[in-house]
């Protein structure tokens, strides 16, 4: 088995004037994450964004786009579940997670949100298939049920389409560290995407305006973000150009521009277009978490992106001394003593 | 310097509960003294049982166990380097064939013991705990494997265990316990027991850093101006290390970062920003739905 720290086939240890490593190897360690957890990123959006989707729906009576966009969510958070434990490896370990509460990490806080979230999204989703439940108490409570569970999950969803930027930034990985301010806005924009771009796959042209709104707004946001993001992220948002997570980054951009200018030019007029521009949409958001993922990856394993920024903010005379905070407070009673199962 | 940051600097343990006040225990690495013999290396995964990871040549220098890992605890950096200035005061010099001087630098890199532990902080399950020592220990019982801590490490520590099926604890986000079960008996720590020039000091953490303090004063009144203190300073980005250095050199050229921060620092603003980021969503897609 090779060394699991080893600096990576490629020569990354092109020695820089401006900062010194050991031997090029890298300082902080990469998340030793699989693509199970950008697929969790998108996942979880595409469902969020559904979420909202099929609330404003259900309250304006477009039937079919509520019907679509439910369950698309249903499919989507069953998706990042099971993402979820696969990159866990056992169902148990999801629930090991609901022993603590802890607001200072933010896979803890993201688990009670999904914990929340996924009953009022499925018991939503299930009135679409009150026709299969036989007549009784059950298909009652889901009729029943179904319009305040659909809003409850539109209200968790716009939190459970953000947090993984926070989840991403606190970290020691430069590129998603950096990135704290913008990175939720990307995420959002992108959420926004999927949601709109599937809801234009799924339902007819005359009921899916909603979504082309959606959509258009998401990818703007999402083309603006990723634009700032980069601004505020100094030489580590090299990272985002470079490499796979350039490819990804630039690719998302593609599609996104075209599936939005599709759904703005034809979106109202053509079915076929729709499709192609919903299909556009929902990859371009998927190469947007791609993409931010990989930047994070390769940027921890270059010693350039750890080094150099502290570097600056050394010489910029950055001190740490600063005021007592509330996270202060916060951080300290959680991290209890042993605790027994 | 606010009264709070030092109270943190130097008593984590009370702060997360511990009532059994213990004074807070660490590492003093003195790299000056270093031979690289890596005898911490070896006391360590004697004693911790830690599994063998690949006998492999990374042909960077002596060193080929390469970073700090799952399992490897101590690491034994070895730099090579010209001599700043052309001369040397310490032992460890040679001459290049050119004739222009060599030096040697040897350091034992260890778990800072945080008192502001990213790894500690991030942890979903509650695995990672602070002891009463006041360092940071990951319960093998707990731990799920997510992950995590590893990235949340401002100096890549903690790792996940890679191996077969049936390694211990594989899966599992490993590192220094800084011989925890070692501590409760009133021992020393393995690396700091085996260490054959006392580079690897253990003991009190406040007796630790003015020893230290008054070790690289010393050095510099001798010569050694590039001498410096690594971790000691509760005001830095991590409020203060567990497991400080002495260097003779920049951090980076040891493989450590030069300013860490940990990110729970900024975590507030990180959810202000997600909130407001998710308060736009919720707007924006309210309006979207708005239809004539
Ligand atoms: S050095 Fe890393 S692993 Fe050790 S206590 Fe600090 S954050 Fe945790």
């Amino acid at each position: 088995m090779p060394k699991n720290n080893g600096v990576r086939g490629e020569a990354r240890m092109v020695p820089d004037a401006s900062f010194t490593s050991y031997y090029g190897r890298p300082v902080v360690k990469a998340a030793p994450w699989s693509n199970d957890i950008p697929a969790y990123l998108f996942l979880g959006g595409l469902a969020g964004g559904s979420s909202l989707l099929a609330a404003g729906a259900d309250v304006m009576h477009n039937d079919e786009l509520r019907r679509a966009a439910r369950l698309t969510a249903l499919g989507a958070i069953g998706g990042s579940y099971l993402a979820l434990v696969h990159d866990l490896g056992r169902p148990s370990r999801f629930f090991n997670m609901l022993r603590v509460a802890k607001p200072t990490s933010p896979m803890s806080m993201g688990t009670w949100i999904i914990t929340a979230y996924g009953p009022a999204a499925v018991l939503a989703a299930a009135s679409e298939f009150t026709g299969m439940i036989p007549p009784g108490r059950l298909s009652r409570l889901v009729s029943f049920a179904n319009r305040p569970a659909g809003i409850a999950a539109a209200m968790i969803a716009p939190v459970l389409s953000s947090y993984t930027a926070v989840l991403l930034s606190d970290t020691s990985t430069p590129a998603w560290n950096h990135g704290f301010k913008e990175m939720p806005f990307v995420f959002v924009g992108s959420s926004a995407t999927a949601a709109g771009g599937m809801a234009m796959i799924a339902s007819s042209v005359h009921n899916a305006a909603p979504a082309r709104r959606l959509a258009i707004g998401g990818a703007l946001t999402e083309l603006l973000a990723i634009e700032k993001m980069k601004a505020s992220m100094g030489v580590v948002s090299e990272t985002l150009d470079l490499g796979t997570a350039g490819k990804l980054i630039r690719l998302s951009q593609f599609l996104t521009i075209f599936g939005a200018l599709g759904s703005i030019v034809f979106g109202r007029k053509s079915r076929a277009v729709s499709l192609v521009s919903g299909l556009a949409l929902v990859l371009g958001s998927a190469c947007t978490k791609f993409g931010v993922f990989e930047a994070g990856q390769s940027s921890a394993r270059d010693p350039k992106y750890t080094v150099a920024p502290q570097k600056k903010s050394l010489q910029d005379g950055a001190t740490h001394a600063r005021p007592k905070t509330r996270w202060d407070v916060l951080r300290n009673p959680y991290h209890r003593q042993r605790s027994s199962r | 310097m606010s009264k709070t940051i030092v109270h943190l600097g130097l008593d984590p343990a009370k702060i997360s509960g511990w009532d059994v006040a213990q004074p807070r225990m660490g590492f003093f690495t003195d790299t000056s003294l270093c031979i690289g013999c890596k005898a911490c290396e070896v006391a360590c995964k004697e004693w911790n049982e830690i599994p063998e990871d690949g006998l492999d040549w990374l042909g960077i220098s002596y060193d080929n166990t390469g970073s700090l890992g799952a399992s490897s605890w101590r690491h034994v950096a070895f730099i090579e380097q010209a001599v700043p200035g052309g001369r040397t005061d310490t032992p460890s010099s040679a001459s290049a064939l050119d004739g222009s001087d060599l030096r040697w630098l040897m350091s034992s890199d260890v778990c800072k013991h945080c008192t502001e532990a990213g790894c500690l902080d991030v942890c979903p399950t509650g695995s990672l705990f602070r002891t009463e020592f006041g360092t940071v220990v990951v319960q093998d019982d707990i731990c799920n494997g997510c992950g995590y801590c590893v990235a949340a490490c401002p100096f890549g520590v903690i790792e996940r265990r890679t191996g077969s099926h049936g390694t211990k604890n594989v899966g599992l986000a490993q590192k220094c316990t800084l011989c925890y079960d070692r501590l409760v008996s009133g021992m020393t720590p393995a690396c700091a027991q085996a260490c054959p020039t006392e580079s690897i000091q253990f003991g009190n953490l406040s007796e630790l850093r003015s020893r230290a303090r008054r070790r690289v004063e010393k050095l510099q009144l001798d010569g050694n101006r590039a001498a410096r203190l690594y971790g000691d300073d509760p005001n830095d980005g991590i409020g203060g290390a567990g497991a400080m250095f002495l260097l003779l050199d920049q951090p980076e050229v040891y493989g450590l970062p030069p300013n860490p921060v940990v990110a729970t620092r900024e975590l507030g603003q990180m959810w202000k920003q997600a909130g407001i980021a998710a308060l736009t969503f919720l707007i924006g897609a309210a309006a979207a739905s708005i239809e004539r």
